[in-house]
């Protein structure tokens, strides 16, 4: 209820256009409801009375309701229609914003085709709340005090008859077809978006699929899945059923019920039988406003459910934050990390313990360590996509924390471990780190990179698409697209985790030459595996179970006979037992 | 289907027939009670009747809503097991050149779509033929110039209907297009939102998603307002037929060319002769909207699976492979990746593969997969060319680490498991401890049954390479096909790899691509390739000494000063 509430507040900025499809809907059915009550009478009384000329008046009454029938509704839905997907569009763009922050640290839980279902779908299912619950429900209301109103004139009995089916009708069916589907819809919710999940990660990882023969096994998943929810569809249409045989018996009963009270009036002569057609057309005519509620209670489950889902999301709390009044950028660009520590998850170990090191303008650190060892973590540090459970990463001597994220980053080209490529052009992927890029500077940038070759044999050159992925470079193509995407951004620090791991050695080495020709005068923390090119790095931080084992030049650690060296020798020796 | 259709349509005459009647006992009552100050025992029967009718009509509709659905939920389960069966046949190089959001997109909403044609449209096509004459047929010999009145109005209906329709249908189209691209929008962004971030563009990528968003709302409304224009058509031909028919029917009655009881039926009837032509109408959007992601499944599932081989070969013990004359162009590129490639890996030999970035070592791999078709030329195993095999037996022979490896969302266990899903848990780890796996796995908060995010995420670059290691030492397959497995390794892991390597494929036939010209050199043979062809092949040591492309990258570090 309180999500369904929530979900209603947003409406409140178009509360006059809300207000106007309600009075809009209530014209429709009333005047509905008014063309066959009337055109009834009409006949009933050309049965009694000699003249035509004596129903002048409900004749023209009879073309007026049919026209302003047809044209009330025609108005209603766009008005109604009109608000609700302003509305979609307006919390998908919130969503969306709500969502950026939590990247990656709070969303590595999800799945991005589940993602993917609550930003596009479950948006989506959010009609059923601004379409068929707020405005059905106050358009039934007023049409049935408008009916008991004109029945009332007649009879109070037969009123009430009608007032009380209409109830029986606009409350109880609802109420009767929320509890058959509880639990239905979101159970529809949470197998749509499992089906997504799947298909994405299926569509994504077909090449391993195929690779290992698992095409029957993922394809007997999907199966279950499917099944599932069709299961649930057939419930859903056991229930729509019913729910469209209860109103319309209650609708047809209703005017059993009224008939009979009225015939003895007739027969008594209380009542003048020139009406009895029209009273049963009114009592018939104005179910058309309470029907609709048992649809729209049915699927209330689904869509609150999916306003929990993107609740869910929306109310997270980042991991990382700034601060309400973030420092300017200092001047002194040092960057440092003071007894850094950190773990992913509670329950895990350690990613970092008491980390520190100093990285100085101008200067080029190396990370070196076996895998696992935290390296790449380091970096997601550094970049402030997750902050230290103690200790401090500072830039400029203050705590990174003070800065904005946005300016922060803007200080940091970087290569990261598992980058991505964009499924767009060369050019777009590149644009990403400077938008208002010319031709000649991406051209530089990937000569830089040493992509020209490429770029020259792709069709459309600069403009010529890379691929779900990067997948239609080849691995090292794609990672010189992210290298020239870093070197473009021209930021004063540059991050590179494993940038050439998937490279030649003759490429990697002219790459290295040409980053560190680039990088001179400014910052370069390369984290890597390569023990390559080390005698040129300032310092090399040796890091180990999270922990900094060594530190120095290249000269002092292989003199000190520790795990670089060995590190050092097992690469060697590998070529030197050949 | 049909049977269900079928079910439905006729169930929804009977609907008709029982509302004619219903109808028919209403008009009877008033009249009685009205001009004949009837009453008492007759009115009571006919009131009975009438309820009567009420319960039979609601479980009509109640059998209809269920039958119609039943049949459509078999028509999308049914086709969307088809459509996913079919893109996994289709493989890699399709689903890379397409955008998965937007498959998913088609896959489920897409299908989904197709729900209220089959279960509401389709039937009402039926309907909107037969009911409307039905109550003709019914009116007719009680006031023939009514029924005439009826005829001659019904037709502007579907004729407005095709009008408006024809424009409407482009519309939804783009209106769908629209819908799948925004998947595709959104699923890449998602998925490079640390990347967004890190370049600082979220703030740009916040208002891409405003206007996709926007441009999906502004082709719905465009899609809806049609559907509302002909709505009003509709509900106005009915409303005009009504205060119309109203009046002739008054008319006539003062002039006495009528019974009242026939007249007020006549009038019951009026709105429900074009109640079927109306909900034609409501359907035909949504019918409309599932023809436009039709096109789309129809267009997936009638994109071309290269023939499949059929050829029942047994290929058992060791495999000799061989490339002749194979090339391969991938479409829109000028230049082959592979040319007349002519390469032999004995039975039971370590062949290396090395080469300059981008030479095409990646793309043989996937052509040894049967990813890749060969545009010339023949892969064949022991003599029998692999593309006379079915992809999926020949696929059995062959244990893959692919340059960039997916691992699926679920635990360690089941990602190793991929490769054989049978696998005991002591295999299973047997596997991950010579892939230099174990280790880190025991260390994970829960083991093999840690979580590790969709894609590996909540993996380190190396912990991800050594699971796929893992789980191709696991196929324990006749052929072993690595692409750059230890990039991602510090020396210590590669060596660990290596020498597991070493001991695995001493009786198999393996083909290992790397940069790292240590993890090479051990090879019986390394095998050079330069720009799509080979280019050398030999010993490190008879490399070395020819001073070609491979020695430039065996001394790429030699004389950095130290
Ligand atoms: N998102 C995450 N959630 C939980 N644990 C994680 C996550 N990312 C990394 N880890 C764990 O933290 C540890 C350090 O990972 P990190 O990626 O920093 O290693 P690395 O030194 O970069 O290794 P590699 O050389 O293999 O890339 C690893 O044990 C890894 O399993
Ligand atoms: N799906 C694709 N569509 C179009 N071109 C492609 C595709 N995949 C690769 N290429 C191109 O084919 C050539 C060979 O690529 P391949 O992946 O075989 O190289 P590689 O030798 O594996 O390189 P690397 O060492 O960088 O992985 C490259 O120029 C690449 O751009
Ligand atoms: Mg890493
Ligand atoms: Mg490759």
């Amino acid at each position: 209820m309180r999500v369904f509430l929530r979900l209603l507040g947003f409406m409140r900025p178009y509360w006059w256009r809300v207000l106007l499809g309600v009075l809009l809907g209530v014209a429709t059915v009333a005047s509905n409801v008014g063309l066959l009550a009337t055109a009834a009478y009409v006949i009933s009384a050309a049965a009694v009375v000699p003249f035509l000329a004596m129903l002048t008046v409900p004749v023209y009454l009879v073309r007026l309701l049919s026209v302003s029938r047809a044209v009330s509704r025609y108005a209603e839905r766009l008005v109604s229609h009109d608000v609700t997907f302003r509305l979609l569009a307006e919390l998908r763009t919130r969503f969306f914003i709500r969502l950026a922050p939590l990247a990656p640290a709070r969303l590595l839980k999800y799945r991005s085709g589940d993602l993917l279902v609550r930003v596009v779908k479950d948006v989506e299912e959010l009609q059923n709340v601004y379409l068929y619950s707020f405005s059905p429900v106050a358009v039934a209301l007023s049409v049935c005090a408008l009916a008991t109103l004109v029945l009332f004139t007649f009879d109070p009995a037969i009123a009430f008859v009608a007032l009380g089916f209409l109830t029986a009708t606009g409350v109880g069916v609802p109420v009767l077809v929320r509890a058959l589907s509880k639990g239905l819809g979101r159970r529809q919710l949470r197998l749509r978006a499992e089906l997504d999940a799947r298909i994405v990660d299926d569509v994504q990882g077909v090449q391993d699929i195929l690779a290992f023969g698992r095409e029957g096994g993922e394809q007997h998943e999907i199966s279950t899945i499917n099944t599932r929810l069709g299961l649930v569809q057939r419930r859903m249409a056991l229930v729509t059923g019913l729910q469209n045989a209860l109103s319309d018996l209650m609708m047809n009963l209703a005017m059993v019920a009224v008939l009979i009270v009225a015939i003895p009036l007739v027969a008594a002569g209380e009542m003048d039988g020139v009406f009895l057609a029209f009273i049963a057309l009114v009592v018939l005519g104005s179910f058309e406003a309470v029907a609709p509620l048992g649809a729209a209670f049915q699927v209330l489950g689904r869509s609150v459910g999916a306003g929990e889902r993107l609740f869910e999301i929306s109310d997270s709390e980042p991991q990382v934050t700034d601060l309400p009044e973030p420092l300017s950028l200092p001047q002194d660009g040092t960057l440092a990390l003071d007894r850094v520590s950190f773990r992913y998850d509670e329950d895990g170990s350690p990613a970092l313990r008491d980390v520190s090191f100093v990285l100085r303008p101008g200067s080029r650190v190396a990370v070196v360590g076996p895998s696992g060892s935290g390296k790449s973590t380091l970096a997601g540090l550094i970049l402030r996509f997750w902050d230290p459970d103690s200790g401090e990463v500072r830039l400029g001597g203050w705590d990174v924390r003070c800065y904005a994220q946005g300016d922060l980053r803007a200080m940091i080209g970087v290569v990261s471990q598992d980058t991505h490529v964009f499924n767009d052009t060369v050019r777009n992927n590149l644009l990403l780190a400077d938008p208002e890029a010319d031709d000649a500077s991406l051209y530089r940038a990937i000569g830089e990179a040493h992509l020209t070759g490429l770029v020259e044999g792709l069709p459309g050159g600069l403009d010529g698409y890379v691929g779900e992925q990067g997948q239609r470079l080849s691995g090292g193509e794609r990672q010189r697209l992210a290298v020239a995407r870093a070197l473009l951004k021209d930021a004063p620090v540059l991050v590179l985790d494993e940038a050439t791991a998937n490279l030649d050695t003759v490429t990697e080495r002219e790459l290295l030459g040409t980053i560190r020709e680039l990088m001179r005068g400014r910052t370069t923390l390369q984290i890597t595996h390569r023990l390559v090119e080390m005698e040129t790095m300032d310092e090399i931080l040796v890091l180990d179970e999270g922990q900094v084992v060594e530190r120095g030049t290249h000269e002092e650690l292989v003199r000190k006979d520790g795990q670089y060296r060995r590190m050092l020798a097992v690469q060697d020796g590998m070529l030197a037992t050949a | 289907m049909r049977l269900y259709l079928g079910a439905t349509v006729l169930i929804g005459l009977l609907v008709a027939v029982v509302t004619v009647a219903q109808m028919a006992f209403l008009s009877k009552i008033v009249d009685r009670v009205f001009l004949k100050a009837g009453g008492g025992e007759q009115a009571v029967t006919l009131l009975l009747m009438l309820a009567g009718t009420a319960v039979l009509r609601a479980g009509l509709l109640w059998v209809r809503e269920t039958t119609a659905q039943q049949g459509a939920v078999r028509v999308k389960n049914d086709l969307r097991e088809r459509l996913f069966a079919h893109v996994l046949r289709l493989g890699p190089a399709y689903a890379n050149s397409e955008r998965p959001g937007e498959l998913t997109t088609t896959l489920t909403e897409g299908v989904e779509r197709l729900d209220p044609y089959f279960a509401r449209y389709l039937p009402q096509v039926l309907l909107s033929a037969v009911v409307p004459l039905l109550v003709v047929a019914y009116i007719l010999p009680r006031d023939a110039a009514s029924a005439v009145l009826l005829v001659v109005t019904a037709p502007v209906i579907p004729v407005m209907m095709v009008l408006v329709g024809s424009y409407a249908e482009e519309h939804t189209r783009r209106q769908w297009l629209a819908l799948s691209r925004m998947g595709a929008h959104f699923l890449g962004a998602l998925q490079g939102l640390p990347t967004l971030k890190a370049f600082g563009r979220v703030a740009a990528e916040e208002e891409k998603v405003e206007r996709v968003s926007g441009e999906f709302r502004e082709r719905t409304l465009k899609v809806l307002r049609y559907a509302f224009l002909s709505g009003l058509v509709l509900e106005f031909m009915t409303a005009a037929a009504i205060a119309l028919v109203a009046v002739v029917l008054g008319v006539r009655l003062i002039n006495g060319a009528i019974s009242f009881q026939d007249a007020f039926l006549v009038l019951l009837l009026t709105p429900e002769f074009y109640r079927p032509l109306r909900d034609l109408g409501i359907h035909r959007h949504a019918g409309m909207e599932g023809k436009a992601s039709a096109e789309r499944i129809f267009e997936i599932l009638d994109t071309p699976v290269p023939p499949d081989g059929t050829v029942q070969e047994n290929l058992s013990g060791e495999l000799e492979l061989s490339f002749s004359g194979v090339r391969f162009t991938y479409p829109g590129r000028d230049l082959p990746a592979l040319d007349e490639l002519s390469l032999t890996l004995p039975a039971g030999s370590r062949t290396a593969l090395v080469g300059r970035s981008g030479s095409g070592k990646s793309t043989l791999v996937g052509l040894l997969l049967r990813f890749l078709d060969p545009d010339a030329g023949v892969i064949s195993a022991n003599g029998v060319p692999s593309g006379d095999l079915p992809a999926v037996a020949w696929r059995e022979h062959v244990a893959l680490v692919p340059q960039r490896p997916h691992l699926f969302y679920g635990n360690v266990l089941e990602n190793i498991r991929l490769a054989k899903p049978d696998a005991t848990r002591s295999e299973v780890e047997r596997a991950a401890e010579l892939a230099g796996a174990a280790e880190f796995i025991r260390r994970m908060p829960h083991g093999y049954d840690t979580q590790i995010g969709e894609r590996g995420l909540r993996l380190s670059g190396g912990e991800a390479q050594r699971l796929a290691i893992a789980r191709a030492f696991l196929k324990d397959a006749a052929l072993l096909i690595m692409d750059e497995p230890t990039s991602s390794l510090d020396p210590e892991s590669e060596r660990l790899v290596r020498d597991a390597l070493d001991r695995l494929t001493r009786d198999r036939t393996s083909l290992i691509v790397a940069h790292r010209l240590n993890t090479v050199s051990t090879a019986d043979r390394i095998v050079v390739l330069h720009e799509g062809q080979v280019a050398e092949t030999g010993t490190h040591a008879g490399l070395l000494e020819r001073k070609g492309h491979y020695s430039l990258l065996a001394d790429a570090y030699e004389d950095v000063p130290v």
